[in-house]
């Protein structure tokens, strides 16, 4: 905190503007003004009047039509078979991976020697590409020959067909994401080692457990942390495609269990390879007022659960 | 959201809570011998949990050096031993050409999404403009952008480039800086004293100098945060060069879109042989460059993530 208030911000007045400044200033941000009139601007538009049109990707032309590929969205069984995967999905790996993510750094963060190591042990399945990941899971997810279902032969269980099983092919991707749940933690660990350490003493005094610390001061003390985590890790679930793709819809030749018809794929499926690319638009907005009144709702759910009087977040 | 700099690494701060427990166990008398095996546990979860995390490793490296036939096998010492598939897979694919993209793409889009944030980012952080804090907001909130939202409506901005089918999609954008980035970078401009700057211009420093000779040398670290990030991000990118490569010759693919293509060529639907241990060999590949980074930069990424975690 003593960094930013010997900081610029602070000696800065609020006079006039000097105008050799106000150039350099719009001078040094004119990169990011370009790529945002393009990237933001330009391209939301464009796809929003793309999403009333049925567009020719080989001539180029895009004729009018009105509101169909709405109306085709909302009548299409797969568009909401690829939703409903999609709120399951989230559901499922939002909470586990925070859950796990949490485990991980709570245990780190109490050892006294040896953090650096496991840290890193940890965070390595974060490092490594999605294509990588997923030729591995692919083989040890396999039903039949898989090192999953042998390990859980072991204690005498049949381990189900996670790959193609309709029931197990979320919980599959979701174990994928938990192997790199490390991304979580090390955010949360920074959030943990946050706490001032006093608290704990006091609360140590007041004769607290250990599981009443946790509920009634870390978890407050980092609730902006989880919070920011719940919002980020859900926007990111609902536009789940790497995992999907690479352990589902890779081979072409083969047919994918409907369940791993995630929305992020289906989208990917009707503009880059049926070329639908107005129907495609009208579903990426779709995506886009689902994205945007879920996190609305979390903020507004968050606000009156987060405790913002925590050291580090001023 | 007052901001406040990360220049400190959890780890040199991090000091064990459990001292803590001093106070506690001066009060119960058994308290040592709780905490011995409280921490006794803990060492065991930790080890069954990096067990768990090393294992898919540990069952790719071996897998890489098996037959063709073995390669489900699962076991994690190879029946027998084929070091060749490291030679081979050099003839088999053209993993050489697919390295090269990717680390051309990657150091091009790492390179100029650092550069390009950074001077945004000293834009935002020192001069006074009308509208700066409007347009502040705007980066903020554009971080929040799905970026399967964008995601068309860019393959057509591409398109009109008439750059489909080359690599300049995949690194163009960058040259525009990326909210996030900048956001994160600001926040190291601001903690420098303004005083310096001041000293600066009174002996004749230019503008673009406070930033070229001043501002970007002291914020060393946050630019090798983002490059670091980035690179990793362009590395393992995979929808990317999906959309925007996949249709062109695979000598064109990167790493992770190649491994996609062997994946399907060696799968027998595709009437492929399942010459599988290549794709391990071309796994580790594509693995490797981003564990020595990690191994390299490890400070730099939990600092970087440290200061997500602040900004919740």
């Amino acid at each position: 905190m003593t960094a930013a208030s010997v900081g610029l911000r602070n000696t800065r007045s609020k006079e006039h503007y000097n105008r050799r400044e106000v150039l350099a200033g719009y001078l040094f941000i004119s990169p990011w003004i370009v790529g945002f009139v393009i990237f933001t601007v330009i391209s939301m538009t464009w796809s929003l009047g793309l999403s009333f049109t049925h567009y020719d990707l080989a001539s180029n032309t895009a004729t009018a039509a009105g509101i169909d590929n709405y109306k085709l969205i909302f009548g299409d069984p797969k568009v909401l078979t690829s939703l409903v995967n999609t709120f399951v999905y989230t559901i499922m790996a939002v909470p586990l991976e925070l859950a796990f993510a949490m485990v991980l750094a709570l245990l780190l963060n109490g050892m006294a020697r040896g953090t650096g190591i496991f840290r890193t042990i940890f965070y390595l399945p974060k490092m490594t590409p999605h294509v990588a990941t997923a030729s591995v899971f692919l083989l040890l997810l396999n039903g039949n020959v898989g090192a999953v279902n042998q390990f859980l032969g072991l204690f005498g269980i049949n381990g189900p067909q996670w790959l193609t099983d309709p029931h197990w092919v979320k919980p599959s991707i979701v174990m994928m994401t938990l192997w790199g749940a490390a991304g979580s933690m090390v955010i949360l660990l920074a959030g943990l080692q946050n706490v001032p350490r006093e608290l704990y003493e006091a609360a140590q005094v007041d004769g607290a457990s250990r599981w009443q610390q946790f509920w009634r001061l870390t978890l407050p003390m980092i609730s902006p942390t989880v919070f920011f985590l719940v919002i980020v890790n859900t926007i990111a679930a609902l536009q789940v495609f790497d995992q999907a793709y690479l352990l589902f819809y890779r081979d072409a030749n083969e047919s994918a269990p409907d369940a791993a018809l995630f929305f992020g794929v289906y989208l990917f499926q009707q503009a880059f390879q049926q070329f639908n690319f107005g129907l495609a638009a009208a579903m990426a907005w779709l995506l886009f007022v689902i994205i945007l009144i879920i996190t609305l709702i979390q903020i507004k759910i968050g606000n009156r659960l987060v405790f913002y009087g925590g050291g580090g977040n001023d | 959201m007052t901001s406040q700099v990360t220049g400190r690494i959890p780890a040199v701060l991090h000091e064990d809570l459990d001292s803590g427990t001093s106070v506690a166990s001066a009060r119960q008398g058994s308290g040592n011998t709780v905490r011995r095996v409280g921490q006794v546990i803990r060492w065991l979860l930790m080890i069954g949990f990096s067990l768990l995390f090393l294992y898919p490793f540990a069952w790719l490296l071996a897998a890489s050096l098996k037959p063709r036939g073995d390669v489900f096998d699962n076991r994690l010492i190879p029946r027998t031993w084929r070091f060749d598939n490291y030679v081979e897979v050099w003839h088999q694919l053209p993993l050489l050409a697919w390295v090269g993209n990717s680390l051309l793409i990657a150091v091009l889009a790492a390179t100029l999404v650092t550069l390009s944030s950074a001077l945004v980012a000293f834009g935002f952080a020192y001069f006074r403009f009308p509208g700066r804090k409007l347009l502040f907001g705007l980066v903020l909130a554009s971080m929040m952008l799905p970026g399967a939202v964008t995601l068309i409506p860019n393959y057509l901005i591409w398109k009109t480039t008439g750059w489909l089918g080359t690599n300049v999609p995949l690194w163009g954008a960058n040259l525009f800086g990326s909210a996030f980035y900048i956001f994160l970078m600001r926040q190291f401009y601001l903690s420098l004293p303004r005083d310096l700057f001041e000293a600066a211009r009174v002996d004749g420093c230019s503008l673009f100098g406070l930033f070229t000779r001043i501002a970007f040398p002291l914020a060393i670290p946050s630019s090798i945060i983002v490059w670091i990030f980035e690179f990793q991000a362009s590395w393992s990118n995979f929808i990317g060069p999906l959309i925007y490569l996949n249709l062109g010759s695979p000598k064109q693919f990167t790493v992770p879109l190649g491994i996609n293509y062997a994946m399907t060529m060696y799968s027998p639907t595709a009437g492929g042989h399942g010459d599988y241990q290549y794709v391990m060999v071309a796994s580790l590949v594509v693995t490797l460059p981003m564990m020595i980074i990690f191994a390299i930069g490890q400070r730099y990424f939990i600092e970087g993530a440290a200061t997500i975690g602040i900004r919740g």
